[in-house]
């Protein structure tokens, strides 16, 4: 055979890996670009010029598209690639097909991002691109299955590992989700009508919005902390029992929560309280997972002192726990009578987005570029200062719409002795300003944090030598 | 064979995981998003629920381009403020025909399901036209390029009401072969305005 077949059989295919890294960050980048613009436009609200592809209905699907399907996709495949390969102790099965799946997405974002900006966009939150790319997500979903599914099908030990049960869980339900959501007849190539309509169409929307965020962004996510926790801590994730039923509780519960994005509109009752039984349930396996990644870390005290990546890693743990107790008391249909419609869902969606998801990425990313690169990290201190950049943007961040959206709430539904309005809706969106203001600020020192990142990863990768990882012997495969 | 013999089982084998996961993940949307899907009551239009005319549905797919949902809500709630600041709460049966809902997750700008009548039609475009003119510290986008291209611009009414039709929606032969026509000379913002100004009528006489 020739060279570079013997050669894909001996060594971890870690190249893909690295594109698919480098293409996250640029992602995160100009995904947080957008969502600082989107921001900036709610307190100037001028800033579209008068252009259409700048007006803020079309800049905020692109945001969320950017960012999660941009910058989080990409890490969790990147991710999945790499520890796929090292728990099973063999190279990724079919690597022409994994290298399909990293250009195929990126060029799905590109399309797809100039798509929405012309305009056009199915509505359906996250869900926006129209058919066509629903159809392109799908196969190269497809092919990210199959070189999933086949490397951990070939692999050397018996046991498949924690963090690919996570990898797997959302390969398998955001299939399920994206095309039972996506079902549409075509009208043009760039315009389709629902197959549901109305009530149940709602239904089924949260049904896939939830549970992209359960299992894209809590659920991949988890699997990146359960490789790369352990191995920055240098410590075993520190209870298997409660990781094996933390696992079962997530998968099964999430997907019944949906409907708590839907209390007290037009579903039937009984739908609505399930979806609230079912979030506060979720809080267990939730908490039971922090706990887990937690206590893994204790003992490794020292290290967290002095590495960045590990700093980020235990910080973004808080913030998920911080956002999945706040979810399900946003459940609760009498707090979610103050929280629904205001910026107080947009606080809760941010400490999950900033303080988890991208946390964990950075975390990860600064560990795991330096091992790609085959040298040190370009900085540690720019790293230290990033670390404190983006706690900072968090922190403000949150706090802003935590205000914005609380007195949104109650201001919104505030009555006067004889059942009278108090305020007016222009009075209550006046006061606004100043915590979109402050929201601003906090996306500043988000963003500055991030640039910060793309810049020391970049130096770090820049002359970088050709590492190649061979797996370990046969030996360790495990008799079972 | 208890619970940790069963999990070695599952994690020793990629396909019993794969189906495992597969399995426990559906259990919820079958039991609970299925029904809903066919309940019959969901799917039952209000008293006046009727189809969108031509040019109110190009109204509403401007409306779903521009992105309007992202601001605005079209849910008014069961709640004694809500029902006093937007009017009557809305019902399954006023959303049949909405392929795909608009209830929104986000009021940046108030709730728009009982907008209709509200305002004079001038009053719609000249705030469309540029919000601050008439609220002045609003933060709703300006829209001036409605008014400058045309309501059938895309050309495709026909076929939208014809694939709306294979969906069950009950529009005539009639009224397909008049959309055209009812575009005819008006723009963007007429459809937009169109659109509006028949959202909340579809309760009838329940209201
Ligand atoms: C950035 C968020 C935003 C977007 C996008 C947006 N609006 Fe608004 N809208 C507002 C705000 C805030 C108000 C309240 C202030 C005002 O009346 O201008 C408002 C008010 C309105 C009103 C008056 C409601 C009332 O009860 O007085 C209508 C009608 C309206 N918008 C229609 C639209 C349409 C149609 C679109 C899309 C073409 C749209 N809006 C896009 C934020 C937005
Ligand atoms: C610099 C950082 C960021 C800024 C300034 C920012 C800003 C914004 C703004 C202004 C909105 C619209 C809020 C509204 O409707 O009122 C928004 C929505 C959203 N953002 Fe961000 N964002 C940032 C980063 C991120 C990241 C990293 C993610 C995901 C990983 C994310 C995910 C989302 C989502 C999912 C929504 C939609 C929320 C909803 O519909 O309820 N954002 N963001
Ligand atoms: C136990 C876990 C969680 C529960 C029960 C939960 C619950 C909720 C609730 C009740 C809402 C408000 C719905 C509404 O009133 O419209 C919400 C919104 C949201 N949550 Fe969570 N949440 C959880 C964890 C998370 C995490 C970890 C993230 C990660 C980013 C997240 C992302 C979001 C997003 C993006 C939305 C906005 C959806 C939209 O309206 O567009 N959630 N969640």
């Amino acid at each position: 055979m020739n060279t570079t077949a013997t050669k894909s059989n001996l060594y971890y295919h870690d190249r893909v890996v690295t594109v698919l890294v480098a293409w996250s960050i640029v992602w995160s980048v100009l995904g947080m670009a957008v969502g600082l613009y989107v921001a900036a436009e709610l307190v100037w609200p001028q800033l579209d010029f008068g252009y259409p592809w700048l007006s803020y209905g079309r800049l905020r699907p692109l945001h969320t598209n950017v960012v999660v399907f941009g910058f989080a996709v990409s890490a969790l495949m990147a991710t999945a690639f790499y520890s796929v390969q090292r728990t099973s102790h063999v190279p990724l099965f079919a690597p022409a097909l994994a290298w399909f799946c990293c250009i195929a997405w990126q060029l799905a974002i590109v399309a797809g991002g100039l798509s929405l900006l012309a305009g056009i966009n199915a509505s359906k939150e996250y869900a926006e691109l129209e058919w066509p790319f629903d159809i392109a997500i799908t196969i190269v979903w497809v092919c990210f299955a199959i070189v999933f599914f086949g490397t951990i099908a070939k692999r050397k030990i018996q046991p498949i590992y924690v963090s690919n049960w996570f990898y797997g869980g959302l390969i398998i339900v955001i299939a399920m989700l994206h095309i039972v959501n996506s079902l549409a007849m075509p009208v043009t190539l760039t315009k389709s009508y629902s197959l549901f309509a109305g009530a149940p169409d709602a239904i089924v929307q949260w049904w896939y919005g939830h549970n992209a965020v359960g299992f894209l962004l809590t659920g991949g996510f988890l699997g990146m902390m359960y490789y790369f926790l352990p191995k920055q801590a240098g410590r075993p994730i520190w209870s298997y029992r409660l990781s094996i039923v933390a696992f079962w509780a997530f998968t099964y519960s999430y997907i019944w929560a949906g409907p708590h994005h839907l209390h007290f509109n037009a579903i039937p009752d009984w739908v609505q309280s399930l979806g609230m039984v079912m979030s506060l349930i979720l809080l267990a396996p939730s908490w039971a997972t922090m706990i887990n990644g937690i206590m893994t870390v204790s003992g490794a005290h020292a290290k967290l002192k002095t590495d960045p990546a590990l700093k980020f890693i235990v910080l973004s743990l808080a913030f998920y726990g911080l956002a999945t107790f706040e979810g399900p008391m946003m459940a609760i249909k009498s707090v979610n009578i103050v929280s629904h419609f205001t910026d107080w869902t947009i606080g809760h969606v941010h400490s999950g987005a900033l303080g988890w998801n991208a946390m964990i990425t950075f975390g990860t990313f600064y560990f795991l570029v330096p091992k790609l690169a085959g040298r040190d990290l370009y900085s540690v201190k720019l790293a230290n200062i990033h670390f404190w950049l983006a706690l900072a943007g968090t922190m403000l961040y949150i706090l802003a719409m935590w205000g914005a959206g609380v007195s949104q709430g109650l201001l919104w539904l505030s009555l006067d002795e004889i059942g009278e309005l108090n305020f007016s809706f222009k009075d209550i969106m006046g006061s606004m300003a100043p915590y979109y203001g402050l929201r601003v600020v906090a996306g500043v020192l988000f963003l500055s944090g991030t640039l910060l990142l793309a810049f020391n990863l970049f130096k770090t990768l820049q002359g970088q030598k050709v590492v190649r990882v061979v797996p370990p012997p046969v030996a360790a495969m495990e008799a079972a | 064979m208890n619970g940790l013999g069963l999990h070695q089982r599952l994690e020793r084998n990629a396909g019993l995981l794969i189906f495992g996961i597969l399995f426990v993940s559906a259990i919820g949307g079958l039991v609970q998003v299925l029904p809903s899907i066919f309940q019959e009551s969901l799917s039952q239009p209000a008293a006046n629920t009727r189809p969108y005319g031509a040019l109110e549905l190009v109204g509403r797919d401007i409306y779903i381009r521009e992105g309007c949902g992202t601001c605005h809500s079209q849910q008014v709630r069961p709640l004694l403020a809500e029902v006093k600041r937007y009017g009557p709460y809305s019902r399954a049966g006023e959303s049949v025909y909405d392929r795909p809902f608009l209830w929104g997750s986000k009021r940046t700008g108030p709730d728009l399901h009982r907008i209709g009548g509200r305002y004079t039609d001038t009053w719609h475009r000249v705030h469309l036209l540029d919000p601050r003119s008439v609220v002045n510290n609003s933060i709703m986008p300006a829209y001036p390029w409605l008014a400058e291209r045309a309501a059938n611009a895309d050309g495709d009414i026909q076929l939208r009401l014809k694939v709306l039709r294979r969906l069950g929606h009950p529009y005539t032969d009639a009224d397909i072969e008049s959309a055209p026509a009812k575009l005819e000379g008006l723009t963007e913002i007429d459809a937009v305005i169109a659109y509006l100004q028949q959202l909340g009528a579809g309760l009838g006489a329940e209201q």
